[in-house]
Order: structure tokens, then C-alpha cells, then sequence
């Protein structure tokens, strides 16, 4: 006999995930998504972007409201600081996108999580975006997240989750494999 | 045209396995072979293969080996003679050298089976010619530079074969880590690109890693029964080498012997090979997978009472280099050779009615295809986990028959004309 407990309740819908799988299965071009961005020049290092339509499951979609975010360079960079830095930007993308996967993992598995906190920190030098070495690259030499989670469950399951989130995660795939970048100008 | 209630194309081990139940039914087929019995393991195997389950486990319906040396491994030229021999004793009605080149649906049900040695018409087709008949190259194959040997593990004979110098080894499955095993026992430097993989000790506790997974029932699980079957038809092989002795061939064994370890390889720029970042997570992922494995298989130990010789043991993490490497200059001097050991794939261009889906995926639901009367036996994951084992044919088969056997008892009219009278 098994004793009741409380369902497990992350606020992740598995199921419609896995319904919407299910159904690609049978339309497979309405998984073909494109996602998108608008980036204004402010004044000096600082920007502005805004995100507020992208295209998927056959159709032009809307966010529930329009996002805008401000990025800067900080005053270390002679910059005013109005803003995260982009590389920052490339930070939060990774944490949160890890994140929202160990939620949608956990709730797969029936795992309960009471809290999950990341740390991200890269490493960058900056001898590479200043020109000042040819050999070093512009971007991260590396990137290191530290997971902190309570959850019910044994620590291996919680080490599952974050590995299991990592195969699956978009932005994991973007930092860690090449990809085609087109830029053009009018 | 002859007519035959069955004809089943592929004379391996799951066409003669298949045969065998047909018979025991009074069922009369044709087996319809391109080369000789057991072809593709007389014709498209390395030179040192071995099986890579145990004698023992070397089950056929109406076979049990009884040889003297069961945990020992069979050569690919002594699994050959074993169906050859297994052919011969159940008298299956093989007609070699005959490939087939077609089979088409006819209009008012059954099918046309062309071969080069004349056409036939039968009731219901079995597609056992193999899983693996082609291999799955990526595309990034078209990027290597000149000057590089591309070889894919189908074409892969032995170390002598290659040219001198460095060799990369695309995958780290069953038939990677035993290509590059070689090649580092032949003094190569081997680089091994490791993606998603599935890492097995041989023995575990004093027995083969397959007795385990056999008696707990891991391979008989049901593709019914599985929540997420692509996933479950697509996991890599398993990481075995018919070793004698059980010795692991896991990536430390690799690094051990020198082996340099770097990410799946996802892109070569301007003769730069660019590996992911995630091998970290892809051997996290897989020690995480074998710890769960070992946990249940010793639960199932203590749970049933099975004497077992050994104490549990947990093996050494997969040590990754600190920082892997990103990039490999593919130029002489660096990677003279590189071996796609990144999957196979059945060739059914013969075949006119689509069992595959947008993806290249089969479509067919435990070997029973959506045209009554074609199906499909030998391909991953079939109907049980064991399906592409040859101890998993025997019960493939049994289940396959009964539904043939349905199938053709519902043809009306019930006559039937034998081509062999």
C-alpha cells in the first residue's frame, strides 16, 4: 500500500509538454520556431532591446506584454552603467534556461523542489574584445554554474535533474557548440 | 510468377530465426538472400570482432549453444558458421545469391518481391535484412579537408589499413570504443569525439554485465511498455567488447592506454575540428545512468535472493580532461584519419511501401508494419530491449509468426498454392 502524499507541484504543466511532443509528431513544422529581438543604440555602450513577437506553431505570436531590457558597460569600462552587461546577458540566459529545465525534469519525475539557486560566473579576458592579443578569444574561456537545490529527493536524483536539464537545454547547446551567425546591414 | 504464402528477405540470424517459427507452423516461406547465409557478418565486419554477448547467451529457437567455452566470445567469421550451421539444420528454404529489389504492394493485397533471380509473389513479407546495413554519417563529413582519409566504421578492417599518423574516432559507442581500442594497441594516437554514450562494465560482480540484465529481465523489457519508445529505439549501443577475461572498455580504459578525449564533434571550420563543450555532462549523464543501473541490478539481487560471487562495487567516475579541447587542427601531422563510428541505419530503398516517417524514422508497431502482411524484424528496441541481441530474435519471432499466421488465416479465399509444390 502506498501511503498518500501530496501531488508534486512545480507549476510546470509536463503535460501539456508532452502533448505538444506528441503532436509534433504529426505536424512537424509547427515545431520550427523563430525567436526575436529589436536592439536600439541609446548613447555610448548603452542599449536598448525589446522583445515582443516570435514565430511558432504556424503562426506570429505575441508576448503577453513587451519586454525591454537596458545593457551597458560598467563604469570600470568608462561606461555609465546603465545597464547588465551583455556578456551578463549570455549569464542570465544560461541560469534561467538550466533552471526552467530542472523544474520541467523534476516535475517529469515526480520530484518536489522546495528551492533551486545558481551561481554562474564565467571567465573572460579581456585582452581578447580590447584586440590587445590575437590569441585570446573574444568570449568565455569557460563558464562554471553551481547549483544549490533542495528538493525531495536523493542527492543523485537532484545530480540527474541538473545533468539531465543540461542535455536539454537551448542556451547549454548555444554557449557550448558553434553555430552560423548572419549579420547584414541595409 | 511462383507464389509463396511468406517470403522473408535476409538469411541472418532473425530470417532463419523467423524461418524456424514458420516451419514449426507449417508455414511455407522462402528465404530470399543476396550473398551467402549470414552475409553481412562474413562481409561487413572488422577483422577482430567478436560478438559482443557471451556464448552462452546465444540463443535461436531451437538452438542453445552447448559449446565448450560459454563465456567466451565468437569471432564474426565463427557467429557466421554458427547461422550458416543453424540454417542448415532447420533446413530453411534459402535461396542464396538472390537479391531481392523490390517489393510493392499489389492492389488487391499481398506483394510483388522482385529479384534479380527472378519475381515472386507472396502473401506477406519479413524485412530481416539487417539494422545496420549503411552507415549514419553526420553532415559535417563534407567539411574535412583534402588530404584527410574518411573511413566509416562499416569500412573499417584494421589499423593496418590506415595511413600513418593520428586518428580521429567520431563516437564512443560499441563500435567506436572498440576501433579506437585498436588503434591505441597499435601505438596510433587516437583522438575520440564523445557524444551522448552508454557506459557498461563487462563484468560486474563476478558475472557478464548481459547474465545481469538478462535474468533481471532488462532485456526482455517490452516496447510496449516503454514510456518514451524513440527515445528508448535511439539510446547508442552499448559500450561491450566480447573481451575474454572482462576486461571494461569504458573511456578510462581508453585515456588509460592514451586516448585524448574531446566533445562531440559539431563542426569543422576551415580544417579546424570544433568539439562541444558538453563532454563534461555527456559522462556525467552516463556514470549518473550506470550507478542507477548497478542500484537497481543489486536491488534486484538482495530483493530475489540471487547468489551472486561478488560484493557490489561502483567504478571510478569518467575522468575528463581539464579543459577538454575545443579545437583540433584536421591537417597530417595533426588527424591524418578520421572514423565515423556514429551509427548505422537499415537500407530498405528496396522497399516500396513506406515504413519510415518524415524523420527517417521506422514506423511500425512491434515489427508490425501499417500494411497488412509486411513486416519488420532485427531493428532496435523491435519489441523487446533485446531485439537486436541474437537471443532477443527467438522471441521476436515467436510473436511475429503468431501474428503472420493470423494475418494469412484472414486471407480469403484460404487457397493457397506453394511454389515448391
Amino acid at each position: 500500500m502506498s501511503v498518500d502524499k501530496p501531488p508534486v507541484d512545480n507549476g510546470v504543466n509536463v503535460e501539456a509538454l508532452l502533448e505538444a511532443r506528441a503532436a509534433l509528431a504529426d505536424a512537424p513544422d509547427i515545431a520550427e520556431f523563430k525567436w526575436r529581438a529589436t536592439t536600439s543604440w541609446v548613447r555610448g555602450t548603452h542599449s536598448q532591446s525589446s522583445i515582443e513577437t516570435f514565430y511558432g506553431l504556424g503562426g506570429e505570436q505575441e508576448h503577453r506584454t513587451t519586454f525591454t531590457h537596458d545593457a551597458d558597460h560598467p563604469l570600470q569600462f568608462a561606461s555609465e552603467d546603465m545597464g547588465a552587461t551583455p556578456v551578463e546577458f549570455a549569464l542570465v540566459a544560461l541560469g534561467s534556461c538550466l533552471t526552467a529545465g530542472i523544474a520541467a525534469v523534476a516535475q517529469q519525475r515526480e520530484i518536489q523542489l522546495n528551492s533551486v539557486n545558481a551561481t554562474i560566473e564565467a571567465d573572460m579576458d579581456i585582452h581578447g574584445i580590447l584586440g590587445a592579443d590575437p590569441d585570446i578569444r573574444n568570449g568565455f574561456s569557460g563558464v562554471r554554474v553551481h547549483y544549490d537545490i533542495d528538493a525531495d529527493a536523493t542527492p543523485q536524483e537532484i545530480e540527474a535533474l541538473v545533468a539531465q536539464s543540461q542535455k536539454r537545454s537551448a542556451v547549454f547547446d548555444i554557449l557550448a557548440n558553434p553555430t552560423n551567425i548572419t549579420v547584414d546591414v541595409n | 510468377m511462383p507464389h509463396v504464402p511468406v517470403a522473408i528477405v535476409g538469411a541472418g540470424h532473425c530470417g532463419l530465426a523467423m524461418s524456424r517459427c514458420l516451419a514449426s507452423r507449417s508455414i511455407d516461406h522462402v528465404v530470399l538472400e543476396r550473398g551467402e547465409v549470414a552475409n553481412s557478418w562474413r562481409t561487413e565486419r572488422w577483422d577482430s570482432l567478436r560478438l559482443l554477448t557471451p556464448n552462452w547467451l546465444t540463443r535461436l529457437p531451437g538452438f542453445a549453444y552447448a559449446g565448450p567455452d560459454p563465456d567466451g566470445f565468437m569471432t564474426a567469421g565463427e557467429v557466421a558458421e554458427l547461422i550458416r550451421r543453424y540454417g542448415e539444420d532447420g533446413a530453411a528454404p534459402v535461396l542464396t545469391r538472390t537479391a531481392v529489389r523490390a517489393v510493392r504492394g499489389r492492389d488487391h493485397g499481398g506483394f510483388a518481391v522482385d529479384t534479380d533471380r527472378g519475381d515472386w509473389t507472396a502473401d506477406a513479407v519479413v524485412v530481416a535484412s539487417g539494422a545496420c546495413n549503411l552507415p549514419t554519417v553526420p553532415a559535417v563529413r563534407e567539411e574535412l579537408p583534402p588530404g584527410i582519409t574518411s573511413l566509416t566504421a562499416l569500412e573499417y578492417r584494421n589499423p593496418a589499413q590506415l595511413p600513418e599518423g593520428g586518428v580521429l574516432v567520431v563516437g564512443a559507442s560499441s563500435s567506436g570504443t572498440q576501433i579506437a581500442d585498436e588503434l591505441l594497441r597499435d601505438g596510433r594516437e587516437v583522438t575520440i569525439a564523445v557524444g551522448e554514450h552508454v557506459r557498461l562494465p563487462r563484468r560486474y560482480r563476478g558475472r557478464d554485465i548481459l547474465w545481469w540484465m538478462d535474468a533481471a529481465g532488462i532485456l526482455d523489457e517490452r516496447w510496449d511498455e516503454m514510456d518514451d519508445l524513440v527515445r528508448a529505439r535511439n539510446i547508442p549501443s552499448m559500450q561491450l567488447a566480447g573481451t575474454a577475461g572482462g576486461a571494461m572498455l569504458d573511456l578510462n580504459a581508453l585515456t588509460g592506454r592514451g586516448a585524448r578525449l574531446v566533445g562531440r564533434l559539431a563542426a569543422i571550420r576551415d580544417g579546424i575540428g570544433l568539439f562541444s563543450g558538453s563532454l563534461r555532462n555527456v559522462c556525467a549523464l552516463a556514470d549518473l545512468k550506470l550507478v542507477r543501473l548497478l542500484d537497481n541490478l543489486d536491488a534486484w539481487a538482495r530483493d530475489n535472493d540471487v547468489a551472486v560471487p561478488e560484493p557490489p562495487e561502483r567504478f571510478e567516475p569518467t575522468a575528463v580532461p581539464s579543459p577538454p579541447a575545443l579545437e583540433l587542427a584536421l591537417r597530417p601531422g595533426e588527424i591524418r584519419t578520421v572514423i565515423w563510428a556514429t551509427g548505422y541505419r537499415p537500407d530498405l530503398s528496396w522497399l516500396e511501401p513506406s515504413v519510415v516517417n518524415t524523420r527517417g524514422r521506422l514506423i511500425h508497431d512491434g515489427g508490425v508494419t501499417r500494411f497488412p502482411g509486411l513486416y519488420l524484424i532485427g531493428m532496435p528496441f523491435l519489441r523487446r530491449r533485446n531485439s537486436t541481441l541474437i537471443t532477443g530474435s527467438g522471441a521476436d519471432a515467436g510473436d511475429l509468426t503468431e501474428h503472420l499466421a493470423a494475418h494469412l488465416g484472414s486471407l480469403a479465399p484460404p487457397v493457397r498454392v506453394s511454389a515448391r509444390g
